[in-house]
């Protein structure tokens, strides 16, 4: 039987009801981070505590990815199946910019300061059968 | 002590199928001895870099087993401008008296895929299709037309005049010009970035013999001083290739602080450069590190290049050989290229990319992935 498997582990909370980017803090200087870090890239300090990021932001600055990528790219796309896809920078309020796939590929539709939502939906299939999830920002709707 | 370029060797970019990297890199380095006037036993210390096409020390194999300390530098794109610095250092120090840097590359065709792992990034960033430099480059300017109003237009007319340039530059790759529409046109690869907005990767090699300063004139009528050469990595804050996540509060880059800590180095400003080559992986580079070294404000690039001052002949001639555009990057070559550039400019040897009115100082820039740049300010 498959199930869905976060494409890595402490990403973002998995499984839950609603879940979230996981970011560090530090709390020495109140600089939050993602992935989540063991210690502070602002000033060093390794004292951190994880926190959920807000799951609605503002796009910062965007590209599509007109042509498959070179391995690391791991989909389950071939040159014939692939689909150019967004590429974006979230800004989520209070805490990072983040980096993530676009739901949209459309130029068109896609301008800087649109409000997306942070989602988690399946990014490809394992031979086993298993369901990769990744998180991706989509348009408000 | 002042420290002199001496002598200077290129092997011609883009793709040379009967010569190895390592070949290309010692084509450079003999002509570059021929041009100091010395042997290779004369040189005292060696800093080279080649990113895919084995150790730069190997060179001695090709030039002969003399016993010099040989260092191999890796830095990415600026892995130059960090040999040359290396160099002036040893030199400054009255360590040495006289050295070569070297640089020499051969790379795949297509775009470079980094990995992760390398970076201290996690895997998921490249399976998900994230670790490509031009989506960064696509990124930075796509907020900075936005931000300060630059035009597609624009973009093109940097590629154009590169592609003008590369075709005065008999070492460069590309040599023929491409109309703005072609360039319009092409193929789209990250928006708002076309295909012949982009370098491509690439091979050659350059050599350059450094001496201290008081010994210049024992090898050449016409030496260059290195009066800046800085290097400097990102702070907190600036936003860079290959970031997962970047800071909600923007500090200025590593192009910003490398160049304000060479004109200060050098003593000299922005507006005292007759010449300068920038970093033009692609064409938002170019336009944004016109600003990011201080030779112009955030959006005044729009007009400037309309005008055509960044071409030879105009008030701020950027990229004379035709820039990373139209010679290809090879990683560890390409800002030794550009320093070789400036040296012709300043020794009014570039030919048909010679810059007019007799230029006497001269600036060059690298920036490269994780977020690092260098800078060197000439003068003759
Ligand atoms: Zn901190």
């Amino acid at each position: 039987m498959s199930i869905q498997i976060p494409i890595a582990e402490g990403l973002f909370s998995w499984p839950a009801a609603k879940p979230a980017l996981l970011a560090s803090r530090c709390k020495r200087c109140g600089i939050a981070a993602f992935p989540v870090a063991s210690s502070c890239m602002a000033c060093s300090w390794q004292d951190v505590e994880i926190e959920e990021l807000p799951t609605r932001g503002t796009l910062w600055t965007w590209t599509v990815q007109q042509f498959m990528p070179k391995k690391p790219y791991r989909s389950d796309e071939t040159h014939e199946t692939f689909t150019p896809y967004g590429v974006g920078y979230l800004e989520l309020p209070g805490g990072v910019r983040v980096e993530g796939r676009l739901t949209e590929n459309d130029p068109e539709k896609l301008y800087i300061g649109m409000q997306m939502d942070v989602v988690f939906e399946p990014f490809r299939t394992e031979d086993n059968g298993d369901e990769v999830i990744n998180f991706f920002f989509r348009p408000v709707q | 002590m002042d420290v002199a370029i001496v002598g200077i060797g290129i092997h011609p970019f883009g793709r040379t199928p009967a010569r190895t990297g390592l070949q290309q890199g010692a084509y450079a380095a003999r002509l570059a001895l021929q041009d100091a006037g010395v042997e290779w036993r004369d040189i005292q210390f060696a800093f080279g870099g080649s990113a895919s096409a084995g150790s730069a020390d190997a060179l001695v194999n090709e030039l002969g087993l003399t016993g010099i300390p040989f260092i191999n530098v890796a830095n990415g794109c600026a892995t130059g401008g960090s040999s040359l610095i290396s160099a002036y250092n040893a030199i400054k120090s009255g360590q040495y008296d006289i050295g070569m840097v070297t640089g020499f590359d051969k790379h795949d065709r297509g775009a470079f895929n980094a990995d992760p792992k390398e970076l201290g990034i996690g895997e998921w960033y490249g399976e998900v299709g994230m670790m490509m430099t031009t989506q960064f480059f696509a990124m930075k300017i796509q907020k900075y037309m936005h931000d300060y109003s630059i035009s597609h237009d624009t973009l093109a007319k940097v590629a154009e005049k590169a592609f003008i340039n590369g075709s005065k530059n008999p070492n460069a790759w590309r040599t023929e010009p491409i109309t703005v529409d072609e360039i319009i046109n092409s193929i789209m690869v990250n928006n708002p970035l076309t295909k012949f907005m982009f370098c491509s990767p690439a091979e050659g090699g350059v050599a350059l013999i450094l001496c201290r300063a008081d010994h210049a004139k024992r090898y050449t009528d016409a030496p260059v001083y290195l009066k800046g050469a800085t290097m400097k990595s990102r702070r907190f804050g600036s936003f860079e290739v290959f970031a997962p996540s970047q800071a909600l509060q923007q500090v200025d880059g590593p192009t910003v602080d490398a160049s304000k800590a060479a004109f200060e180095m050098a003593g000299v400003d922005p507006k005292d450069m007759a010449v300068l080559q920038l970093q033009d992986t692609e064409v938002g580079a170019e336009i944004m590190h016109m600003a990011e070294n201080g030779f112009c404000e955030d959006g005044e690039q729009e007009a400037l290049i309309q005008q055509g001052a960044t071409h030879i002949g105009g008030s701020m001639p950027v990229n004379t050989d035709g820039g990373c555009l139209a010679n290809g990057e090879p990683i560890g070559a390409s800002g030794l290229r550009q320093v070789y550039e400036n040296v012709l400019q300043l020794r009014g040897q570039a030919g048909g990319h010679q810059v007019p009115g007799d230029p006497k100082l001269a600036y060059t820039h690298v920036y490269g992935a994780p977020g690092i740049s260098a800078v060197t300010i000439l003068q003759r």
